[in-house]
This record gives structure tokens, C-alpha cells and sequence, in this order.
């Protein structure tokens, strides 16, 4: 994939939902970064996925949707989570695994869930999260609910068979689901087109007859339109939506990953395009945003992080007693 | 009243569809085909495409949209046409619907029920005729069941759809033409093992479509003077220990008789159970009668061979008596 010029022209957005964005993308950049952090003293353990270099497209995607949605995401949704509503707080702390944790330490940095905010995980078997959303779209379609289920996954969940599976059924029952594939080009070591005869991901998703767009998920702006769009062809009923994102993902896949598979040249060139300072600077250049008010967002944010920090530090641990609990419901 | 088990599962469908309109059948040729094993047969005609939901041969997807659909608020039965195909849906149903509830810190109930035949016995080899249902009954976060009478068909579906975690029923394929007595009322409950013949020499263990070769067995037995007890497991996780432990004490020998293959059997599993909590009550050593370790043949002589029979059955309790 060559390289798209950065994101230009005027941001259609007045001064305070820009940087609403800005402070979004901002949060989990921050939060990510501490996590990393904590990572190597061991604070936090098992795997941890960073979503560094991809925030554009969480933020933007999400604030297209409305809180009664659903949102299914991966195992690299804490960014997700904390645009959707979840506080730092309670993220911090089941990275930490601690009792104070969305999932009591059950879940950890990969099964992040929240039934009051919609978010159905937090999967982490790649792809495994599409028939879900199939499945959640369906019982909305059957129960007349107008809303919209957002399902994310990485361009590796299209090589599985849980994707063409849920495309097809998706397509066939016309349910009201948004596929958001988040092109970062690296199934975890293996580049789109070491895996794929096809590597226009559209064409993939395009052959069940479902609308697509493709999108530079490096520009917020554009991630943000083309999510409108596609939400509202699904939530008026016209059947499922898929948009690609293209992506690129900073850090490695996980914690555990030495980058043997990619070029730090390559790395440089996207960090080039990253979300965040691209857009400020458009900002910038527009009189939207002054060089004092991204700092003080900036600390702002540094004090969110902190304070999630020391609430997870804090907080208690599950009882090994309660181990057994909520494997079934008696 | 007389009545198929069959009929007894079709008659539990139309009630749970009719009283509660959260409730939708969905599954490979649940509808115009009528059902592989014509379980659904008519219901189409009654509820409709959207409620008897023929879906794509998809497996993995239909069974993950039932789940999906579970966690939406709707009360879904998922038809996978055997246990054989159910291996292409194992991912959802074991990496998601069994795992919700727990990773999610119990925010999440994932109430589907998911059906699917089991068992040989129709000469329809190696991979359309196995009994994997040990293999879901290993896994923490579903319940297991094998209804083996009609009275269970008929009443075990309306416990498992008011259950508020994922269901497995297995319906041994030998099973939907037996022919019983629904007592009425019926009784369901989705708890405990139950004693189909009470004895007192020797206990009988087994579930499913085992269930009548075994109370054949009891009866050849009882011809030479052995009274045997037979247990029906009808819930195969969680397991009832205590009416197993109770049948195992009384009678102070057991078989277990089980259609899986005997490594790693179901069998295995109630015998190391009773050895850890009913060791000293024993008088002999346990026995098994499990399928033999291979492929299901086709050739009807090699299948009746591979499986469990009344005469294995008989030889194996004998034996306990040497």
C-alpha cells in the first residue's frame, strides 16, 4: 500500500467538537503509553495490544454512533472502551487485574466489557466477534429496534471463515450491522499480502453485496464521514455496511513482539501520518486549536492517567474464594 | 397419552414458540425441508420464516448469531443438524457462549439453547455418527443435556430456554422414533440423574440413546438372577453425584455405559468420580461399555460391533460378579 499524502482541507467541525476529538485521541494515546509503561514493571502482565498510530479510527467511528448502539471489538479495544464511555479508572484496573476492573480481573487488557454502555467484549478469538454481531443485529431486526451494531476487527479477521460466514448472513438477513475493519496491514506478523490473493479488502466484503468504503483512517475527518454514512444506510434498514480503514499500527503486535517482520523505515514513513498531530496541525492552521489549549488538554489528560493509575494501584483484589464465581448463573 | 419422542420434541418447540415471542428456531433446513430428522416438521406453516429460520450451511456463524442474538434479548434455539458438524461452531460455543458470563465479570448471560443430534446406529458412518457430547461436558459455563425418554424431550426444552446460560441438548438420532408414555402432567427438571429401574445388585450408568439398550441389559440380567438398578444421567454437566453415589452404595458394583469413545469417555469421568467419593462402598472394580476406538464403520455388522450392546452390557456386569 503506498503511502496516502496527509489528510488536508478545511476540518467541518466548529472549535469544541474538534477538540473533543482531539482530547479522545488524546486520552488513549496517553493511557496506552503509561500502560506500555507499566508493562515493563510488570504491573501489568499476560498480553497487552496497543491501539498507538490507530485512534483516529476508534474516535471517529464511534462518535458517528449513538449510545444505544452495540459495539463488539477485539482484543486491541482499550481505546474503544474509553471513547464509548468506560472511565480510565475502571480500564486501568483490570489491566491490573484488580476487583475494581470492568470484569473484576476476570478479562484483563483483551476482555474489556460493559453491558450499560453496549460493549460486547473484548474478543479475542480474531473474527470471532462477527457472528456475534450478526447475531445481535438480528435480535434487534426481530424486536424492531432502530440501532446500529458496530462490529471492529483487523484486516487478519478477514482470512478467516467466521468473516465470509458472517458477511453472507449479515447480507442475506439484511441486519442492521457496520463492519469496521481496521486495516493496520500486519495479522499480527504477516502483511496483507503474504495472506490475501485479495488485498482490496472491498472487493472481499463487495462480493456479498454489501456497500462498502475505504477510508484513510489516519484522518479523522474522513474516518468520521465515512462512518456517518455508513451508519445511517444501516440504521435506516438498509442492511449491513462494511468500511475499511486503513491504518498502521506504531508498537509492536503485543508485548511479546520483536518487529522482525517490518521495516523501521516503514514505521518512520506512517509515523509521519499519525492521527493526532496531523490533525492538530490542521487545527492549528485553521485557528481551531492554539498551542496553549493542546497543553492544557495534554495535562489534563496526564492527570486522567495518573489518577486512573494510582485507582488501579489501590484497588483490591478479587477474593480467591469468589474464583468459581459467575461461571454459570447458579 | 402415547406419543414419539419425536412428536415430544416437536410438541416442546410449538409451546416454547408460542408463549414466548422472544423464542425463534433457527438451523440448516429447519423449514421448508422440515428438519433433517423432521423435528420441526409443520412449523413453518405455523410461525413463519422469521421464526423458523432455515439458515446457510454456516455453522460457525449460525451458532455465533444464535448466541449474538442470545445476548440481544431474544431466546434463541439454535438446530446444528449432528454433533459431527457441530465441531465447525465448537469455536463460538466454547471460546464465547461458555466464556461470557465469567470474563465479563458476570455482566453477561448468554441464554441460547443449541440442539443437535448424536449416535450411531444408522449405518451412516465415520462422520455423521459420533458421540462427542464428553467433549462439551468438559467445558465450565454450559450445561449439558441428553434427554433419553419422551417425557424428558418433552420437557427438557422449556428448562433449558428459562436457563440463563448456554444449553446444549444432544437427541440421540436412534431415539426420535421410540415410542413412550407422556405421563400426565409431565415433569421436567434440568438438575438431576434419575433412577429408570430400581435394583439392587448392580448399577447401571448410562444417558441417551444407551438408555434402552441398558434397560435390555437389566432385563437379560434380572433372567439370571441379577437385579440390576439403572441410572439415567439426563444431565451430563453438571453431573448429579449424589444420586449416582447413592445407586453406587446401595448396589455396591456399577457399569457405565456410554456412547462416546472410551478414552476420555463420559464413563471415565463418572468412574473417577465414584472412585474419589464412593471408593469404599465398592465390592468389585468398576467396569465400561464404551464405543470401541474407531471411526464408525458403515458395514452394519462392524457398526453393531463398535458400539455399546445389551450383551456387552450383560457380560460386563457379569464379570463383576466372578
Amino acid at each position: 500500500m503506498t503511502i496516502a499524502p496527509p489528510p488536508s482541507g478545511p476540518v467541518p467541525w466548529n472549535s469544541e467538537f474538534a477538540l473533543g476529538m482531539v482530547h479522545d485521541m488524546l486520552r488513549i494515546r496517553r493511557m496506552e503509553e503509561r500502560a506500555a509503561e507499566l508493562y515493563g514493571e510488570q504491573k501489568i502482565r499476560g498480553f497487552l495490544h496497543l491501539y498507538i498510530g490507530e485512534e483516529a479510527v476508534a474516535v471517529g467511528a464511534l462518535h458517528a454512533l449513538a449510545p444505544e448502539d452495540n459495539i463488539v471489538a477485539t482484543y486491541r479495544e482499550h481505546g474503544h472502551a474509553l471513547v464509548r464511555g468506560m472511565p480510565m479508572r475502571t480500564i486501568m484496573a483490570e489491566m491490573y487485574g484488580k476487583r475494581a476492573g470492568c470484569s473484576r480481573g476476570r478479562g484483563g487488557s483483551m476482555h474489556l466489557f460493559d453491558a450499560k454502555l453496549r460493549l460486547y467484549g473484548g474478543n479475542a478469538i480474531v473474527a470471532a466477534g462477527l457472528p456475534l454481531a450478526v447475531g445481535l443485529a438480528l435480535a434487534d431486526k426481530l424486536q424492531g429496534i432502530r440501532r446500529v451494531t458496530a462490529c471492529f476487527f483487523g484486516e487478519g479477521a478477514m482470512a478467516e471463515g467466521a468473516f465470509h460466514e458472517s458477511m453472507n448472513l449479515a447480507a442475506l438477513w439484511r441486519v442492521p450491522a457496520l463492519f469496521c475493519c481496521e486495516n493496520n496491514l500486519y495479522a499480527m506478523g504477516t502483511a496483507l499480502a503474504r495472506s490475501e490473493s485479495q488485498t482490496d479488502l472491498c472487493v472481499k466484503a463487495g462480493s456479498y453485496g454489501v456497500p462498502t468504503l475505504k477510508v484513510d483512517g489516519q484522518d479523522i475527518v474522513a474516518v468520521h464521514q465515512a462512518a456517518m454514512q455508513a451508519q445511517q444506510h444501516v440504521r435506516e434498514g438498509k442492511g449491513p455496511f462494511f468500511v475499511e480503514f486503513q491504518t498502521y499500527r506504531y508498537r509492536a503486535h503485543s508485548m511479546f513482539d520483536p518487529e522482525l517482520y517490518r521495516d523501521k523505515k516503514e514505521v518512520e514513513e506512517w509515523k509521519t501520518r499519525g492521527p493526532l498531530h496531523t490533525f492538530t496541525a490542521r487545527l492549528k492552521a485553521e485557528r481551531k486549536l492554539t498551542e496553549q489549549q493542546f497543553l492544557a488538554l495534554d495535562a489534563e489528560v496526564a492527570k486522567e492517567v495518573e489518577d486512573a493509575v494510582a485507582f488501579a494501584e489501590a484497588a483490591e483484589w478479587e477474593p480467591v474464594e469468589d474464583l468459581t464465581k459467575d461461571v454459570t448463573a447458579a | 397419552m402415547k406419543t414419539t419422542y419425536r412428536e415430544a420434541m416437536r410438541a416442546a418447540l410449538r409451546e416454547a414458540l408460542a408463549s414466548d415471542p422472544r423464542v425463534f428456531l433457527m438451523g440448516e433446513d429447519v423449514g421448508r425441508y422440515g428438519g433433517t430428522y423432521a423435528v420441526s416438521k409443520g412449523l413453518l406453516e405455523e410461525f413463519g420464516p422469521e421464526r423458523i429460520r432455515d439458515t446457510p450451511l454456516s455453522e460457525l456463524a449460525f451458532v455465533g448469531a444464535g448466541i449474538g442474538a442470545a445476548l440481544g434479548g431474544m431466546r434463541p434455539i439454535v438446530e446444528v443438524m449432528t454433533v459431527n458438524f457441530s465441531l465447525l461452531a465448537l469455536d463460538q460455543i466454547v471460546n464465547t457462549a461458555a466464556l461470557y458470563r465469567h470474563m465479563s465479570g458476570g455482566q453477561f448471560s448468554v441464554p441460547v439453547v443449541i440442539r443437535m443430534a448424536t449416535g450411531a446406529g444408522r449405518q451412516i458412518a465415520a462422520q455423521h455418527s459420533h458421540s462427542l457430547e464428553n467433549w462439551y461436558a468438559s467445558v465450565p459455563g454450559i450445561k449439558v443435556l441428553a434427554p433419553a425418554t419422551v417425557e424428558d424431550a418433552r420437557g427438557m426444552l422449556s428448562a433449558a430456554l428459562a436457563d440463563p446460560d448456554p444449553v446444549v441438548i444432544f437427541e440421540h438420532a436412534q431415539l426420535y422414533n421410540v415410542e413412550g408414555e407422556l405421563p400426565e402432567p409431565w415433569t421436567t427438571d434440568i438438575r438431576s440423574a434419575m433412577v429408570r429401574r430400581p435394583g439392587r445388585s448392580v448399577s447401571l450408568i448410562t444417558y441417551g440413546g444407551s438408555l434402552p439398550k441398558t434397560l435390555q441389559a437389566a432385563e437379560m440380567l434380572a433372567k439370571e438372577g441379577i437385579d440390576a438398578e439403572v441410572i439415567d444421567l439426563r444431565v451430563l454437566r453438571p453431573l448429579d453425584d449424589a444420586t449416582v453415589m447413592t445407586s453406587v452404595a446401595k448396589c455396591r458394583r456399577a457399569v457405565l455405559i456410554d456412547e462416546t469413545w472410551k478414552t476420555g469417555s463420559l464413563a471415565a469421568e463418572v468412574m473417577a468420580r465414584i472412585v474419589e467419593q464412593a471408593f469404599y462402598e465398592l465390592d468389585a472394580p468398576l467396569a465400561r461399555v464404551c464405543s470401541e476406538e474407531v471411526p464408525m464403520p458403515y458395514a452394519r455388522h462392524m457398526e453393531e460391533a463398535a458400539l455399546p450392546q445389551p450383551q456387552k452390557i450383560v457380560a460386563a456386569a457379569k464379570g463383576l460378579f466372578a
